[in-house]
This record gives structure tokens, sequence and C-alpha cells, in this order.
């Protein structure tokens, strides 16, 4: 079955950048461009795996932790926090929120499909 | 294109809309809108451009967004009071920033010498020293940042090495918030099944009796046997995620070493990043195991990949430039082929209900439809030009030690694409002026009872098929006697010229011209409002100025929408149908003989309304023999020409206007003075368009001249009166 990915992100530029990594690697990958929009789009199809940005307009990546985790669909769903910050106060808040895991950017292709395949169980 | 370079070409895209927002936000802020929500977008707008540019390695971008970050952030946090002063630092910040995508851009990094300067302002704005940045230079770079789980590289490392094994022990019992952050420890000991040999025993040990089972309490350990060729940082690694979530106990033994190394339970630091090994918790391990991090292999996708390009989620299109011009061509010779049908049909004298010539008249209608629709691809509103503008005013009043503040209006108005990206060098010259000649120094705008801030009004609006560009400032006015002084003294006018006050401004767009008396850091580049002028009407439109003293001087730039199509009127001269384009022309007259005068030789005024104007005969100023000498002038066309003012065209007659495609001359055939381009006419006739501007300079006399010869026939016709 194909692994399906939700990205989240309010740069298109790295939304298109998750997207292509993702689909490359063979995943299908949808994507929302805040975390309104991302939490309506999980709801609606719900994904294998979420990956979000943090700092968003509308409603920020702790916020779409939160609105999965406390929602009804598919709450135990994977969730990697796109960050920018490596600072490890940060990344605890991450899993504080719930957050499965993190993808520190700049991304490393391989490595983020690897995260991706690690906590979905995905085989390359 | 490479998916990679498209994306690429999306970044650029997108930071130039973040630096429109910040720009915008930067603005708002400064005019006392202090909201959270206004402060944020200006950081995300910062903090996507940084995102953004750290996935292309664009680290000279990356370092300086990063520091301009951290400012924001204090003050997203109000950590830092917003002042004038930091206002100041924020907006050159977001100046320096356009700077450096642009560098990023074009592949250069011309900008990047001043970001010092730049950074010991915002630096100097955090008042202590700046938090040192999270990762130092070179992690920038991809290598040191991964989460290196390449499995099948691993794999392939084994074999390569049989003998370097390591033996873990791991024992592992998650807490109910490993489950509820989506963790599946199945797939935990799958990833490490992936290192190597491994043997998982369940610890059974908490279970407790059926009777007190708690679903939602975890009660499941175990403890799993590894051998593997990965180090222990790779095992540390799959667990780097559920840190905090779990409890946790790693022992390694090296068979040849024949060490163990313990790494406390529950609280297990994972070295993520040369920064984080550092960390006090980690020596213990640094000795056993020098932490060898796999090779990163370069992953990026060869060429061929199929591309997952999709088109972005925003509804747009994005075309080809060459297309929409092939279009556009293609629209101008069907607008061609339809008047050349209109006028075979009218040709047939129908009645006006017969079919073919209703039908013709829809095609009419559809064919000005498309025509609008496709010039409507290539407007684009003049607000990106506009706000660009703003920081030519904060550079301008910098270097000069005024203040000026930018007000806009109108930046919705659309223009043809080639239009706006023509009008910035013309447009930055005229602001900077207005800052640099217009506006008094803040002590004498107080001394005048002004607002020591200048302002600067800069506006578009449409009006009848041209767009109008102002651009006004508040400040002392032209200072007439000192350009006349000036002109004068460059032998531009004659000394005894008395000229009108429309007439001295119009000196200003001579070539050659400068009022500066010193040369300011502005000036000194040679370039002076004739070039402005010229700019302008390579662009078919028009400069003109009028100022106030002490209230301030404004330029309007007239502009056509397009460059494609021209509402023309059609004449004759010396035989051949010819353009004007209806923009230049004022009015056309019949003159009276009473109306006609002749100076000198040749030449010849039109007296209207009590002025004198310079008549010019078309046909002569292109070459043509006039058979019958200088007969009386039947029709006029009076003009507006941007150097010698008001000018009487003589033509042969005048048949009707139309919209008219323009067919470039340069291109197939040549530059012809006096003439600006071709068109198609409905009968298949080409016909030239004049430059009316051209005609006008190549014939006539200097105006003051023309003024001197004016007094004269004046004294005379008031002598016979």
């Amino acid at each position: 079955m194909m692994i399906k990915v939700l990205a989240i992100d309010d740069s298109r530029t790295i939304r298109s950048l998750v997207q292509k990594v993702m689909e490359d690697a063979g995943f299908l990958c949808a994507l929302a461009d805040d975390g309104v929009q991302g939490v309506q789009r999980f709801q609606q199809d719900p994904p294998d795996v979420v990956i979000t940005d943090i700092n968003m307009p509308n409603m920020d990546g702790y916020g779409v932790i939160s609105a999965i985790r406390g929602g009804a669909v598919n709450r135990n769903v994977p969730i990697l926090v796109l960050t920018t910050e490596s600072a490890p106060h940060l990344k605890a808040k991450a899993r504080d929120a719930g957050a499965t895991g993190w993808i520190v950017k700049p991304f490393d292709d391989a490595a983020i499909v690897s995260v991706v395949r690690r906590v979905t169980g995905a085989r390359a | 294109m490479s998916a990679q370079t498209s994306i690429r070409d999306m970044f650029f895209e997108e930071s130039e809309e973040l630096l429109e927002a910040l720009g915008e936000g930067l603005a708002l802020m400064l005019g006392g809108d202090h909201n959270d929500e206004t402060v944020n977008a200006v950081f995300r707008a910062v903090h996507s451009i940084k995102g953004g540019a750290g996935a292309f390695k664009l680290s000279a971008l990356v370092a300086f967004a990063h520091r301009f970050e951290t400012v924001l952030d204090e003050v997203r946090g109000h950590r830092l009071a917003i002042d004038t002063d930091l206002m100041h630092t924020l907006q050159r910040s977001a100046d320096h920033l356009t700077d450096l995508v642009e560098d990023a851009r074009t592949g250069t990094d011309a900008s990047n010498a001043q970001t010092p300067e730049f950074l010991a302002a915002l630096d100097a704005r955090l008042g202590a020293p700046p938090p040192p940045e999270p990762e130092a230079e070179e992690e920038f770079s991809f290598a040191a940042l991964t989460l290196d789980l390449d499995l099948t590289d691993l794999g392939r490392e084994a074999v390569e090495e049989p003998m370097a094994g390591h033996q873990f022990t791991i024992r592992f019992r998650p807490h109910a918030t490993l489950y509820s952050n989506g963790h599946d420890p199945a797939l935990l000991i799958a990833t490490l099944a992936d290192l190597g040999e491994i043997e998982a025993l369940p610890d059974l040990s908490r279970l407790p009796d059926l009777a007190d089972f708690d679903p939602a309490k975890p009660s499941l350990g175990w403890e799993i046997r590894l051998a593997s060729e990965a180090d222990l940082a790779a095992v540390q690694e799959v667990f780097e995620f559920v840190d905090g979530l779990c409890e946790l106990d790693i022992r390694v033994r090296k068979p040849r070493a024949v060490e163990e190394a313990a790494v406390s339970a529950a609280v297990m630091p994972v070295p993520t990043g040369p920064g984080d090994q550092t960390d006090s918790d980690t020596p213990a391990v640094a000795p056993v195991l020098p932490t060898v991090r796999p090779a990163v292999r370069d992953d990026a996708p060869a060429e061929g990949t199929p591309a997952a390009e999709k088109s972005g989620p925003k509804p747009t299109l994005r075309v080809d430039l060459d297309r929409v011009d092939r279009l556009i061509n293609a629209v101008g010779e069907l607008i061609i082929n339809q008047s050349m049908i209109a006028q075979r049909v009218q040709e047939l004298r129908l009645a006006t209900d017969a079919d073919v010539v209703t039908h013709v008249e829809d095609y009419r209608l559809l064919a000005r439809d498309i025509q609008e629709a496709v010039m409507a691809i290539r407007a684009q509103p003049v607000k990106p030009l506009f706000q660009r503008m703003s920081r030519i005013v904060r550079e301008a009043a910098d270097s000069t030690g005024k203040s000026a503040r930018l007000v806009t209006h109108g930046e919705g108005a659309e223009v043809d694409k080639t239009l706006v990206e023509r009008l910035a060098d013309p447009l930055t010259h005229m602001i900077r002026n207005a800052v640099d000649h217009g506006l008094e120094m803040p002590e004498g705008r107080l001394a005048a009872g002004k607002d020591p801030v200048g302002t600067i009004h800069l506006s578009a609006a449409h009006r009848s098929g041209a767009v109008i560009i102002t651009i006004r400032d508040d400040g002392t006015g032209l200072n007439r006697p000192k350009i006349l002084e000036i002109a004068r003294k460059k032998n531009l006018v004659s000394a005894e010229a008395e000229l009108t006050d429309t007439e001295i401004d119009a000196l200003l767009f001579l070539p050659g011209f400068s009022t500066a008396s010193t040369v300011s850091n502005l000036s000194g580049r040679g370039v002076g409002l004739d070039v402005v002028r010229n700019a302008v009407a390579a662009l078919g439109g028009r400069v003109s100025i009028t100022s106030t003293p002490g209230q301030g001087t404004e330029f309007t730039i007239s502009l056509p929408l397009t460059l494609a199509v021209l509402d023309g009127m059609l004449v004759s001269v010396a035989g051949q149908i010819m353009v004007v384009p209806i923009t230049a022309v004022h009015e056309t007259i019949r003159p009276s003989k009473e109306e006609l005068h002749v100076v000198g030789a040749n030449d010849r005024l039109l007296s209207i309304r009590g002025k004198f104007i310079p008549m010019v005969d078309v046909a002569e100023g292109l070459g043509f023999q006039r058979a019958e000498g200088h007969s009386e002038p039947q029709t006029l066309l009076l003009v507006e020409t941007e150097q010698k003012g008001q000018c009487a065209l003589i033509v042969d007659r005048v048949f009707d206007q139309r919209q008219v495609v323009i067919k470039g001359l340069d291109t197939n055939y040549g530059a012809v003075p006096g003439v600006s381009a071709a068109t198609v006419l409905g009968d298949g006739r080409i016909a030239l368009i004049l430059d009316p501007d051209a005609i006008a300079n190549n014939r006539v006399l200097p105006g003051p001249d023309f003024r001197s010869a004016a007094k004269h026939i004046e004294g005379k016709s008031r002598a016979v009166a």
C-alpha cells in the first residue's frame, strides 16, 4: 500500500520540495498551506504521516499537533515537525506537544525519506 | 528544466512575495501598527526566506536572515521595544535582505560585503551579544545535520567490513506518551533489525494480572541484543525521537576492545549534530567509540527522474513570456484581418441588417474582446515597482541627511509588463531627484513651517487609455531664476530670451542640464532628466512638470497601457497614409490665412488664441518633395512635444481615428528618423506611425528664438490693428 504523506507548510518552496522528495520516494503527498487547512485535509483524507512546519499563519505546528492528537480520527498518526531550529529545547517542546519526530531544515532528501520510513514502517 | 531548478525558481518567486510582505509589514509597523499578527507576519517572511534559502545552501542569505530573524523574534516576544531607531534598522535590514536574495538569484555576492555592517546594526539592537547561532556556519550544509539512517548503505558496509562488529544490549520500556506521540515499538525494533542481527525478548515482568489490566497503561518492555557494524551513535539515533518517552538503557561491547560503555537510562543524550556532541553529558561515550558518522550520500535525484512537478496550490499558471508574445502577435494579425474583412464588406454597400454585416460586426467585437483579454495577460500592477521606490526614498534621504517618506496611491493600476520593467529606471531617477533636489533639509522645512519629514507622493491612475504616474514632492519647488541662469550659462537659451514659467521648467529636460550646484552623492552619475524623458518617450509616453514655489514639484508621466496597439489618427502626407498617435494630438485645426505667418526664409508660425506656435511640414520633415512648393497648409495637427512645447504639424488631410497594431520597424527594416513604427491597415496597405516629437525636433528652431520672432510678428500685427 502506498504511504500517504500530508505536508503542511506556509512556504510553497518548502512544500514543493517536500512533495518532490516524497513523490520521488514513491509516496503520495498531499499539501496544505497552513495549520487550519492542514487539519481540514487531515480529517478529509487521513494520511499515514504528517510533516508540518511550526511557524505558520492561522494555526501553527503545535496547534496542528494538538488538533490531531486531541481529535477522533487517526490520533496516533506519526507527526514529523519540520523546523529550522535545532536547539534541544525546541525539540523537547515539539516532543512534549506530541510530535513523533522532527526534521531539521535544511533537510537532506535521503534523511527525510528515511525518517518517514522509520515512523511509518514503510520499507524501501 | 529539472524539477530542482523549477523549485529554485519558485523559491525566488516566493521570496519576492515574502520581501513584499516584509516591506508591507514594516510599513504598517512604522505607521504605528504593532499588532502581534503584523509583527508575526514580518517575522515569518524572514523566517520563510531563511528556510527556503537553507534548502538551496545559500549560506550568505541564511546567515543574515538568521540574525535578522533573531532580532524580529525579540520584537515579537515584546523583549525589544519598537522605536524609530529600530524601525530604521529593520527597514534597512530588509533592504539588505532584498539585495542578498537578488545576489543569490544571480549567483553573485556583490552585496555580501556589506553584511557585517548590517549585522552590527542588528546586534546593536539586541543590546547583549547575540545568542550564538544554533549551528556553526558549515552546519548549514546538509551533511552535519542529517539523521543519516540510510539503511541500504549501512548494509553494504557490513559486507565490506565483516569483522568490525559491536554487541549491543538494549533495555527498552515505553511510556504511555511514546504511543500517544505516534510511535510504534515494533517499528523501532524493526529499525534496529536493519542495523544487524537482533534478538528481541519481551520483558513481561510488569505485566499485571488480567483483572488489573489497564489497556491505556503500557506494561511491556523489551531486552534487545544487537550485533551490528553500526556504532553507538547509529543505535542511539534509532531512539532519538523517543528520548524521554521511554526507559532506555543501551550498553555496547566492542569485541576487540572488550570494553563496555553504559549510557545512563531514561535520559539518554542523543547526539544529533556536532553542536550537541560537545554537551557535557556525552564524554563517557566518546573515548570508547569515536563517533564516526557514516558518510552522507548525495542523494540528489538524477535529471532523468520522473519529475514530480505539480503546479502550486495557487491557481496560477506560469507561462513562458515568448508564448504570450506569440499570442499577442497573432491577435494583432487577427485585428488586421478583421479590419480588412470589415472594409471589404463595407465596400459591398450591403443593407446594414444584412446577415454578413451583423456577423462582421460580431467578429469585430469578438476580436476586441480577445485582444483585451490577451493584453490583460501581460498587465501587471505597478505595486511591486512602487514598493521598491520606498527604499530609494530611504536611501536618498539617508545619503543627503534629509528625512522623507513615500506615500503611494493607486498601486493596483495595471500596466504592460514591459512598461513596468522599463519604468523602473526613470522612476528611480525621478524619486531620487525629488528627494535630492526637491526636498529641503529638515531645518529648512521647519523654518518654512513645514513638517520636517518631507513627503513624496507617488501615484498611478488610468485615464482614457493611458496610465498617468505622478511623482509629487512637498519641497521648495523649482528655482526658476536659477534654472534660467544655468541654461543661459550653458548656452541653452539666448541671453535675451524671455521665457514663460512652463518654458523654464521644460529646460530641465534638455540634455546636459543639471541644477545641482554641488555634485551630491546621488547625482554625479551623469544622468539628467533628459535621459528620463527619452526613456519614457521610448515607451510611447511623455513627461511633464509643474511646480509651485515653496510648495513642491510634480512630475507627470503619461504612458500607453500597452506597447502592442495604439490609438491613432489616420492622416495623409504627400500622398501617403500615415498614423499619428492620438495621445500626441491636442486638436486639429483648419487655419485661416490670418492665422498663418512666415518668419525668415521658410519658417512659419501659427497664431492661435494669442499664442504663436511653430509649424512643421511633416512631408518636408520626412524628406518628401512638395510638387507645388509652399501651398497654404490646409490642415494642422496641434501636438505637444517634449522639447519644443506645442507645435503644429502640417498634413494634407485627416481621415479618421482607429486602433492600429504596432509593427516594429527596427526588427523588420531599421530605425527611420521621425517614424516610430508601422502598421497594416484594413485594406492591406502599410502605414507609417509618426513620432511627432522627432519630426518637430528635426525641424523646429529652439523655442526662445521662435518667441522672439513671435514677439516681432505680434508687434507688427498690433501696428496693423
